[in-house]
Formats: structure tokens, sequence, C-alpha cells
């Protein structure tokens, strides 16, 4: 039999599972709408919403299952993230919507007017959602000010602090180097050549980014090295992240693009792996008093529901990993624009 | 105004916008597995050409349902936090298993129905209609699980935590079927797929009898036309055997819910109203016109035998009267008039007289806003008639179990002015939405299905803009789905 320990260490891993097929899917899909704007004609712009026609709602349906996994395996961080972060999530459900009207919408009516405010909408909400998954990363690891009851209480102002704000920004910046590098896949001959260029450029202003962030972790969060120390076979993410970074121009300047799309993902991969080890065993630390953070062992739901829910993930996975192995199959190779494209 | 009325508002206008469209889909879901199964069965481009076209109405649909469901996720957190902490343990692993067991499902082959005409064949192509049909009902399973939990709760305990010396209290699953198969979820599961089943009926029954009264498409609209009042006709029949099932259960389940469904406020015989005024002041029902002793007879086949009125519960525990009986009874006339009109349809169907019949018709055009409205006022009336609870009291094993009211549910930190806020910004895209979502569905349904698109072998009459003829068109178009109808034979 699975402990109740066992049990929760379980669903902090399939939780960090899930969270990091998210950020991976969705995040090309949300890189895609940041760089959308750039591309200048209206057929590129379709290549480019039909490069993620097929998938985006799939991808977005892990951060769903996400929501709910958290809801049912530790109820109380999901009530405290979520009535705490209330107009920071509003705003996120607002991106989100606007996102798939967005591409539902723009193309059904060839009106210029009709198809530039649908393009606003799809490069605005792309860019919000990816900076608000920022943010409240950026505030997890600084830790909410969570009192004796579990409840938050910090206005949406507080928390717009400098770190949060400065980690939203490198998410945008991920993605949208990890979008280009999608797309790059996905497009042929002019196009493509015009995405090389965005990924080089992405790719500069992530990497400072993403060492300006890291010294700023440094000092702004001194617990997220607690684990390091305890456990030094902990640096492997580290390292596999910056090797992974550090793989994705070798991989370009190579022409292997493929390789350079999954160093981008390890990339993705190993920062919310980076997360989690600096998080845990906290779900969500308390700024109050250390002894009012949400754990892996105080916010889990009961030994039964945790055994249930691994049955439940245990049948339907599988069945989920097949699945989206078969769409991926079927829609692959590059964009071509047919009658049923958005 | 206080928090706990926004946050009521807030969640019941999110979910009733959203409620718009996973009926329409699941109904719609079924016409076009019927639809492409017959498409596979016999070869006639008629039928591709329908399938294509209602694939392009159902995708609409899906996406806004998708992007207004995940909005009621976010909401028990960020609205009612107390319980969720309340009911995670039990409430959460129904969500979670939706996610798993249906989104995924849907939404992966929603992409092959959409986009993959011509990437894949035409089984895999039903295939994957079949697996959004089935990925939607079942989404529709786990969704009327938890909802139904929190109205008739089994398979759980109430389990006493204290945490940093604050006691609270929760309710944990001891036993996943009976929590699963508590004692409204078959019931209302049955009504509420049967509901969205009529909705899709209705739907395609509309748009065809619009095309039939201009005289365009006219082969592709008999056909949907047929299907559709069939569909609908079987399942407004059906809803009626279940939606009396359903309320004798809710007699013994939730009593002081029938009783504000029925306006009955003193325990004893039951009259039947078919409308009326109910005034909780006075304790009776005002311009109501009854059945004596008919809810009676109806629970308990007996006009004479005592039914539990509203007086049996204290004030506090009563749910409010008018919204519920209101919304009720609209249910139940929208019922019996879909029963009426559909089945009076049924004779005219065989001999072509239903499609001349052009007051029928008209009927038909108008009578789906009737079938978003049914599905709507049911949901309010068993979620309105739910209160003053958000999670039901019950007794488990001889033991009393706490509930939860609605007013003890919300989240701690939130105010009203967050909600207030958070309201208007989804009132006005909500109604953005909702502008935008009828000019596009009207653009499609004025394109019509596109009869000259190009098929797996083109044959020499493809290319030709049909529907532009007119009446010249439905002429035409037939002569080619018999040639298409030959050639698919193949």
């Amino acid at each position: 039999m699975i402990s109740h320990d066992a049990l929760s260490l379980i669903w902090f891993a399939l939780l960090g599972v899930l969270l990091i097929g998210y950020t991976i899917l969705d995040g090309f899909d949300l890189g895609v709408g940041i760089l959308h704007p750039i591309a200048r004609t209206d057929e590129d712009r379709r290549i480019m919403m039909n490069s993620i026609g097929p998938i985006w709602d799939g991808n977005e349906v892990w951060l769903v299952t996400f929501g709910g996994a958290l809801f049912a395996a530790f109820p109380d961080a999901y009530a405290t993230i979520f009535s705490g972060f209330y107009i920071a999530f509003m705003l996120l459900l607002l991106a989100l919507i606007c996102r798939a009207v967005s591409l539902e919408f723009r193309s059904k009516v060839t009106s210029r007017l009709w198809r530039g405010v649908w393009d606003t909408g799809f490069f605005a909400s792309s860019f919000l959602a990816a900076f608000l998954f920022g943010v409240a990363g950026g505030n997890v690891m600084l830790g909410l000010p969570v009192d004796a009851e579990y409840v938050v209480h910090q206005s949406v102002f507080q928390q717009l602090s400098p770190y949060p704000l400065a980690v939203g920004g490198l998410t945008v910046l991920l993605f949208a180097m990890h979008g280009a590098i999608f797309l790059y896949l996905k497009t042929e001959g002019d196009l493509q050549q015009r995405v090389e260029r965005w990924i080089w450029r992405a790719f500069g202003f992530f990497l400072i980014a993403y060492i300006l962030i890291t010294m700023f972790t440094l000092v702004a969060v001194p617990r997220a090295t607690t684990n390091f120390k305890e456990h030094p076979w902990l640096w492997i993410v580290p390292v596999l992240n910056v090797l992974a970074i550090a793989n994705i121009p070798r991989a370009m300047h190579l022409r292997r693009p493929g390789y350079a799309f999954l160093s981008s993902c390890a990339t993705i991969a190993a920062l919310a792996l980076l997360l989690g080890v600096a998080l845990f065993p906290n779900l969500v630390p308390s700024s109050i008093d250390p002894e009012h953070s949400l754990t892996v062992f105080n916010a889990r739901s009961s030994e039964k529901t945790l055994k249930i829910m691994l049955t439940i993930a245990v049948i339907g996975m599988p069945c989920v990993l097949a699945y989206t192995t078969v769409i991926y199959w079927v829609f692959r190779g590059k964009v071509k624009l047919d009658h049923a494209s958005y | 105004m206080d928090i706990e009325l926004l946050s009521r508002l807030q969640f019941a206008g999110t979910v009733m916008f959203h409620y718009l469209f996973p009926p329409l889909t699941i109904g719609l879901g079924l016409v076009m597995v019927i639809i492409e199964g017959a498409w596979l069965r016999t070869g006639d481009v008629t039928w591709r050409h329908a399938a294509r076209f209602w694939t392009r109405v159902f995708a609409l649909n899906f996406a806004l349902g998708v992007a207004t469901g995940i909005v009621m996720e976010f909401e028990f957190g960020t609205n009612w936090a107390a319980y969720s902490r309340f009911v995670g343990d039990v409430f959460g692993s129904a969500l979670a298993a939706e996610g798993i067991f249906a989104f995924f499902l849907e939404s992966g082959f929603l992409a092959v129905l959409v986009f993959g005409w011509d990437r894949v064949g035409r089984k895999m192509h039903f295939f994957s209609t079949l697996m959004v049909f089935l990925g939607s009902c079942f989404s529709a399973v786990w969704i009327v699980v938890a909802n139904s939990w929190q109205q008739t709760p089994a398979g759980y305990h109430i389990v006493e935590r204290v945490v940093n010396g604050v006691t609270t209290y929760r309710a944990e699953v001891t036993d996943f079927w009976a929590l699963v198969f508590n004692p409204s979820t078959l019931d209302r599961l049955t009504h509420t797929l049967i509901g969205a089943m009529i909705l899709g009926g209705l739907f395609v029954c509309s748009v065809s009898a619009w095309y039939l009264l201009r005289g365009r498409h006219e082969q592709f609209a008999r056909r949907c036309f047929s299907i559709g009042v069939v569909v609908a006709a079987v399942f407004s029949l059906a809803a009626l055997v279940s939606g009396h099932e359903q309320a004798s259960k809710v007699s013994h389940t939730q009593p002081a819910k029938l009783a504000a469904f029925e306006g009955h406020f003193v325990t004893g015989p039951a009259d039947l109203y078919l409308c009326g005024r109910p005034d909780a002041d006075a304790q009776t029902v005002r311009y109501g016109l009854a059945i004596p002793g008919g809810l009676s007879f109806l629970v308990h086949w007996d006009f004479d035998a005592p039914v539990t009125g509203l007086d049996a519960f204290k004030p506090e525990d009563r749910p409010p009267l008018v919204i519920p009986f209101q919304t009720y009874h609209l249910m139940v006339a929208l019922g019996m008039m879909f029963i009426g009109v559909t089945w009076f349809t049924l004779p005219f169907l065989r001999s072509g007289r239903a499609f001349r019949m052009r007051w029928l018709l008209w009927i038909y055009v108008l009578m789906v806003l009737g079938g978003f409205a049914a599905n709507q006022s049911g949901w309010v009336a068993a979620e309105v008639g739910r209160q003053p609870w958000i999670v039901y009291p019950s007794v488990q094993d001889g033991v009393a179990m706490r509930g939860l009211r609605t007013a003890d549910a919300l989240s701690e930190t939130v105010t009203a002015d967050q909600v207030g806020w958070s309201i208007a910004m989804f009132g006005l895209i909500y109604l953005l939405l909702f502008c935008v979502w009828i000019y596009v569905l009207n653009e499609k349904i004025r394109h019509g299905p596109d009869e000259s698109e190009p098929q797996d072998e083109p044959g020499p009459e493809e290319g030709k803009k049909w529907d532009l003829l007119g009446a010249a068109a439905a002429l035409a178009g037939r002569s080619r789905s018999l040639l298409g109808g030959e050639k698919g034979g193949v």
C-alpha cells in the first residue's frame, strides 16, 4: 500500500507533470500569439494562427486539468491561491476567453477592421496570459501573506512588485522564443526565413533576462536554494537548464530546428522543475509566518481521495497521451491553408 | 449590494452564458453522428455537405463553450474559497476526472473533426465525430455527478480539522461509487442529456425550416429537418418520463425544493399548478390555475396523499419561491409544447407535407429559442431550489451530516467591490461575445452548406456555385447528389 505521505508526494509530482505539459504545449501557442503582430500580411497571420489551429484547444485542457487536479489533491492550496489572486485570475480568464474567440472569429469575415480587431485581441490576450502566469509564479516564489486560516490578504498592486513583474517579463520572452521555434517547424520559404530572425532576437532577449532574473532570485528569495543545500544532486536541474538553453543556438546554427524545439521544451520543463524544487515542500509559502505556509502535507486531500485520483490518472493519462499523439501526427508537417482553416 | 448576492449573480451569469453552448454541442453532436453515419453508409454527397455545414456551426459553438467553461472552474476557487475547502476532497476529483476523461477526448478529436477533412479517411472522420460526441457526454456526466452530490450528498463523512488553532470542517470521501451514483445523479444526468438532445434537434429544425421557407438547399434542408424533428420528438417525450421520475425522487430527497417548484405551502394533499404567482407572505399561489390534488397524484398516485410543504422547514431553511416556481413551470410548459409540435409534425414528414406548411415551419424557426429557454430555466430551478444550501445536509448510515450554507461558502478575502468590478468586466465581454456569436452564426447560416466545395473525387459538375441560384439550385443540387451518390457508392 502507498502511504498518505507518499501519495501526497506523487500528487505534487503529477501536478508538476501537468504544469510542465501545459507550459510546454500552451507555451508555444501563447508565443505564436505574442509574435502575431510582427507578421505583416494577412496570409502570414493566417498561417501563424493555423499552425496552432487544431491543437491550442487541447493544449489549454492541460491547464483545466491542472486546475482540477490542484482542487482535488490540495483543496486548501487551490482555494488560497485562487481567492488570493482574485483580480489577476479574473484578468487571466479574460485573456483566455479573448484568445479563444479571436482565433475562432478572426478569419470568419474578410473586413480589414474586423480582422484588425481580432488580431489585436489575439496578441494582447496571449501576451497578458503569459505575463500573468509569470507574475503568479513570481509571487508564489516570493511567498504570500498567508494567515493562520490560510487566507491571503493582499491587494493586486502589492502583487505587482518588481520581482513578479520581472518573472512575468521572462515568461513572455521564453514563450515568444518557444513559439518562434515552433513556427519555424511549421512554416516554409520566405516566412520561415523571417521567423528565424525572430528566434535569434527572442533568444538574445531571453538569455539576458534569464541571467538577470537568476541573480534577482538569489537575492530576493533566499529560501529558493535551501533544498539545493540539503540535496546537492538537485543541481542537475539548473545544470540541465543551462545546457538546454545553450543547445538552442547550437541546434539552430546546425540547421536542426527539431533539436532546438526539444531544447526549448527542456528549458521550460527545467524552469518549472526549478520552481518545484525551490518551493518544496511548500505549495504556498507564507511570508508572515512559515508555520502558516501551505505545504504538500497540510493542504492535501484525504488518503482515499488521493488514491482514487491516482487510479483515475493511471487509467486516463495513457489515453490522453495516446490521442494527443494521434492528433499531432494527423496535423504534422507544414501549415497549408485550406477551406477548413481559420 | 452584499458580496453573497454579487457572487451568486456572477456565478449564475457566467454559468448561464456558458450553458448556451454545451447542450447545443451535445445535441448537435448526436445529429452529426447520425448524418456522418448516413454519409458513411450511403456515400451520398448531400450527407457530406450536411456534415460539413453542421461541423462548422458546431465548431463555433464549441469554441465558445470552451472559452466560457474554464471560467467556472476558476470561480470555485476565486469566489467560493470556503466552499472549495469544504468540498475539495469530493468535488475536486469529479472535476479532475472530467478534465482527464472528457475534455482531452473532445478537444483532441475536435481537431480532426474540424480541420481533418482532407487529412483523414471517412471512417476516421466518423470515428472522430463519435468521440467528440462521447466526450461531450462524458463531460456532462462528471459535472452532473459533482452538482448532484451538492444536491443529494452521499459516500462521504464530515471531518473536523484544526488548523493553526482554528477548527474547520470538510467533507471527505468514504465510498467513491456511492458518491458518483448519489441518489440524484442518474435522474439528473438523464434529464440533462435529454434536454441537450432536444435543443440539438430543435436547432437543426430551426435552420432547416428557414432554408425550406426560403426555398434554399431543399434537399439538405428536408433531410436535416426530418432528423431534427425525429430527435426532438423522441427526446421531448423521454423528457416527460424522466422529468416525472425526477420530480418523484425530489419529493423524497429535497422536499423543500419540490414544494418551492409547486408553490406548496402546507403539508397535505397538494394541487398541481399550471401557472400562477406564488406569494410567500400570504402563503398562497395567486392567479393560479390548478388541478386539485394533482401533485399528490403524480408523486404518490393518490389525489389525497400528503406532500411535504414549506411549513415543514424552518424559515431560514426554505428556498426562495418565485424564481424556482416560475422557471420550473416555464420548463414544463415548453416541454409540453415541444411534445405537441413535434408529434403533430411526425405524420406529415413522410408525405413531405410538413415541408410545405409554412406556418409550421415558422414555428420551428422560432422554437429553438424555447429549447434554449427550457434548458436554462431547468437549471435555474434546480439551483435556486437548492438554496439556502450550497451543499445539502444529509444523513449517512444514520448519522446526520452538516451541510454548507451558500452564505458560508464565500471567499474569505474577496470584497464586494472586486466582485462588482469583475461582474462589470464579464458582463461587457459576454455582451460583446453574444453579439459576435449571433452575427457569425447568422453569417454561417446565410452562407449555408457549401455545395460547391471540392470533393474527394471531383465530378464534372463540381466547382459551380449552385447555392446562389435559388430554386434552380435546389433542383440541380438534387440531380447532382444522385450523381454523387452513385460515385460515392463505388
